[in-house]
């Protein structure tokens, strides 16, 4: 049973005359890593921007299909049904997302970390402090912050920043990660690192991630799926997809032929 | 080429030091003669152009003031000059009036000057008015920056840009005529008052804070927003959480600009402030502000008077300074 279940899903801009995505059907799968390829514009960031209704933060877009969501308690939902601000608040809280430059709030290190778990309502001090250091070391940051936690996180390396949005994010234990392009403005150490830690996150976590990268696609993910403007061409198992896809545009992506 | 722009544009920089200091030395020369006089009294001084008699047994006191002005050297010439023009109009009083009167002139006066009223109005105004318009400003700016929709954020953020070309008098005039009957009927008291000064102060910079404060919160990146909704904040909770931190560099400055603004602005407080030299009791009583004591006396004003106006100004200028230095490195250094 995937964690999410995309039907018959098109998606249209407001202002734009035709869909931007077309008809996707699409699982992502519970405890594995989903990479999505393709070549630029094919509409990549704008499905997982679905998975989340982030695009819903500025109005007038079109959806059509169905994003089926189960949670923990297998309970079934569709997420393109949601209209209300705390149910959109509740979904975010389950399925987090990690963006492609690291964005670190304007307050300490602490205080990012803490953040989704405040405004979630916890407030006991020991509670915070004990799931702020669990989050960091699960995303390998204790280590070099856990003296400075009072800092100001602007004063991270970028690669440092970006796991700590994941410690973030990971912080109020989502059911799913998000992860759009998350090692594409860093140097090949910390984006080394970045995969290892999401690998390490699938134990816990069912995750979409959007990459550029095809080495990075077929190192971590478990299945990929083709894009191609707007269409889902392929999706399939990784080593099915890089070793013998079955479509000719995807062997060409994968090649190198264009893209 | 890069020598020359680099010369350049470091003696347009030097230029505004020259400018700040030249303007303080000016002001500094023309003051001195009140300083002397006046000493730092002037501020805690509620008397301005009060004539006071000096009975005999102060007569020694004058003496021994003349002496002390003696070793200031040059500055005993002007009041000697003083003293001259002063005998110049007794003189003539004496060829008009009778010997009762003569004997009153012979009775030594000096006019003193103190600048507590219009120090104490000018702050009172500039408060009066930050704390009006320092909330509703930031209302409007986080209206325009996040709630309203694209037309309407276009629209409203035009006519605020619209409020902020209106020129001062015309804020005085409206002030006077239909504010000020307003302020009056709610919190009673005088129509012209500290109150309707501050308020009127409050509407004029309240544009400029709004339009600075929103500009720069449509500085913060979505991205940085996007992140926060991601982790299920609500709209509320990114505004304060994220834009305001984020923005608060801009939102100084345009705190820093009301209140240089609202320190100096001269011609609406003329209208509505009273121009009494009167230290308010209450907060709707007519007092008078630095600027406007300057605007009104200047005119009239010679020897003594125009150097204790110059005073007011030099006072002006200081708490201005203070206060914009104050901002800039206590709240930029925090925000940092
Ligand atoms: N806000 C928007 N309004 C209108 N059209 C948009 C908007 N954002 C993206 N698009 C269009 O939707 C299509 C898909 O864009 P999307 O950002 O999803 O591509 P992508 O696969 O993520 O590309 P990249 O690899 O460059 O990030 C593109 O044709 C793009 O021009
Ligand atoms: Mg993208």
């Amino acid at each position: 049973m995937p964690v999410l279940n995309i039907k018959k899903f098109s998606f249209t801009y407001p202002g734009v005359d035709h869909p931007s995505l077309k008809n996707i059907n699409l699982p992502i799968k519970k405890n594995k890593i989903t990479a999505l390829i393709g070549p630029s514009g094919c509409g990549k960031s704008t499905l997982l921007r679905s998975m989340n209704r982030i695009h819903d933060l500025y109005p007038g877009n079109k959806y059509e299909g169905k994003i089926e969501f189960t949670d923990e308690n297998k309970q079934i939902s569709d997420i393109l049904d949601i209209k209300k601000e705390n149910e959109f608040i509740e979904l975010r809280q389950k399925i987090g997302m990690i963006f492609q430059k690291p964005t670190p709030f304007p307050m300490s290190i602490f205080d990012n970390v803490a953040y989704g778990l405040k405004i979630a309502g916890v407030k006991n001090k020991t509670e915070l402090a004990d799931r702020v250091e669990v989050a960091l070391k699960g995303s390998a940051l204790w280590k070099e912050v856990h003296d400075r936690l009072n800092k100001s996180a602007m004063g991270l390396s970028g690669g440092q920043q970006q796991r700590l949005c994941i410690a973030r994010a990971v912080a109020v234990k989502p059911e799913v990660l998000l992860f759009d392009e998350p090692t594409s403005a860093l140097d090949p150490i910390s984006t080394g690192a970045i995969e290892e830690l999401i690998v390490e996150l699938k134990k816990d976590v069912s995750i979409a991630i959007v990459t550029h990268n095809m080495q990075q696609a077929s190192r971590i993910s478990d299945y990929t799926a083709f894009m191609y403007l707007g269409d889902l061409v392929e999706y399939d198992k990784t080593e099915n997809i890089f070793l013998n896809p079955k479509e000719k545009k995807t062997e060409d992506y994968i090649t190198g032929r264009f893209g | 080429m890069e020598k020359i722009f680099q010369k350049l544009s470091l003696s347009s920089a030097s230029l505004v030091f020259v400018l700040l200091i030249g303007i303080f030395i000016t002001l500094y020369t023309a003051a001195k003669p009140a300083i002397d006089e006046f000493g730092f009294d002037f501020v805690t001084n509620p008397d301005w152009n009060k004539e006071v008699s000096l009975n005999p047994t102060s007569l020694t006191d004058t003496v021994v003031d003349m002496e002390e002005d003696s070793l200031d050297g040059e500055i005993i010439d002007e009041d000697d000059m003083e003293i001259a023009d002063e005998d110049d109009d007794a003189i003539l009083d004496e060829d008009e009036d009778d010997m009762m009167l003569d004997d009153e002139d012979d009775a030594v006066t000096k006019t003193i000057y103190g600048g507590l009223v219009p120090i104490i109005g000018t702050l009172l105004t500039t408060l009066i008015a930050l704390a009006f318009a320092l909330p509703i400003a930031m209302g409007i700016a986080v209206f325009l920056a996040e709630i309203a929709p694209k037309n309407i954020a276009n629209v409203v953020g035009i006519a605020i840009e619209l409020l902020a070309a209106i020129p001062s008098i015309i804020f005085g005039m409206w002030g006077l005529y239909y504010f000020a009957p307003i302020i009056s009927d709610l919190f009673g008291g005088y129509q012209v008052s500290l109150l309707t000064a501050g308020l009127v102060l409050g509407v004029m910079v309240l544009p400029f804070m709004a339009a600075i404060t929103r500009d720069s919160m449509n500085t913060t990146p979505n991205v940085l927003k996007e992140s926060a909704y991601a982790l299920g904040a609500t709209k509320f909770e990114v505004i304060k959480d994220i834009i305001f931190p984020f923005s608060k560099v801009g939102i100084i400055g345009s705190i820093i600009l009301a209140l240089g603004r609202a320190l100096g602005e001269t011609m609406a407080v003329a209208f509505l402030i009273g121009s009494i030299f009167v230290l308010p009791q209450k907060i709707t009583d007519p007092t008078i502000s630095i600027p406007v004591a300057m605007a009104n006396n200047f005119g009239e004003a010679s020897g003594l008077g125009e150097s204790a106006l110059f005073y007011l100004a030099l006072i002006l200028f200081i708490i201005s300074f203070a206060i914009i230095s104050i901002a800039k490195f206590y709240f930029l250094k925090k925000a940092n």
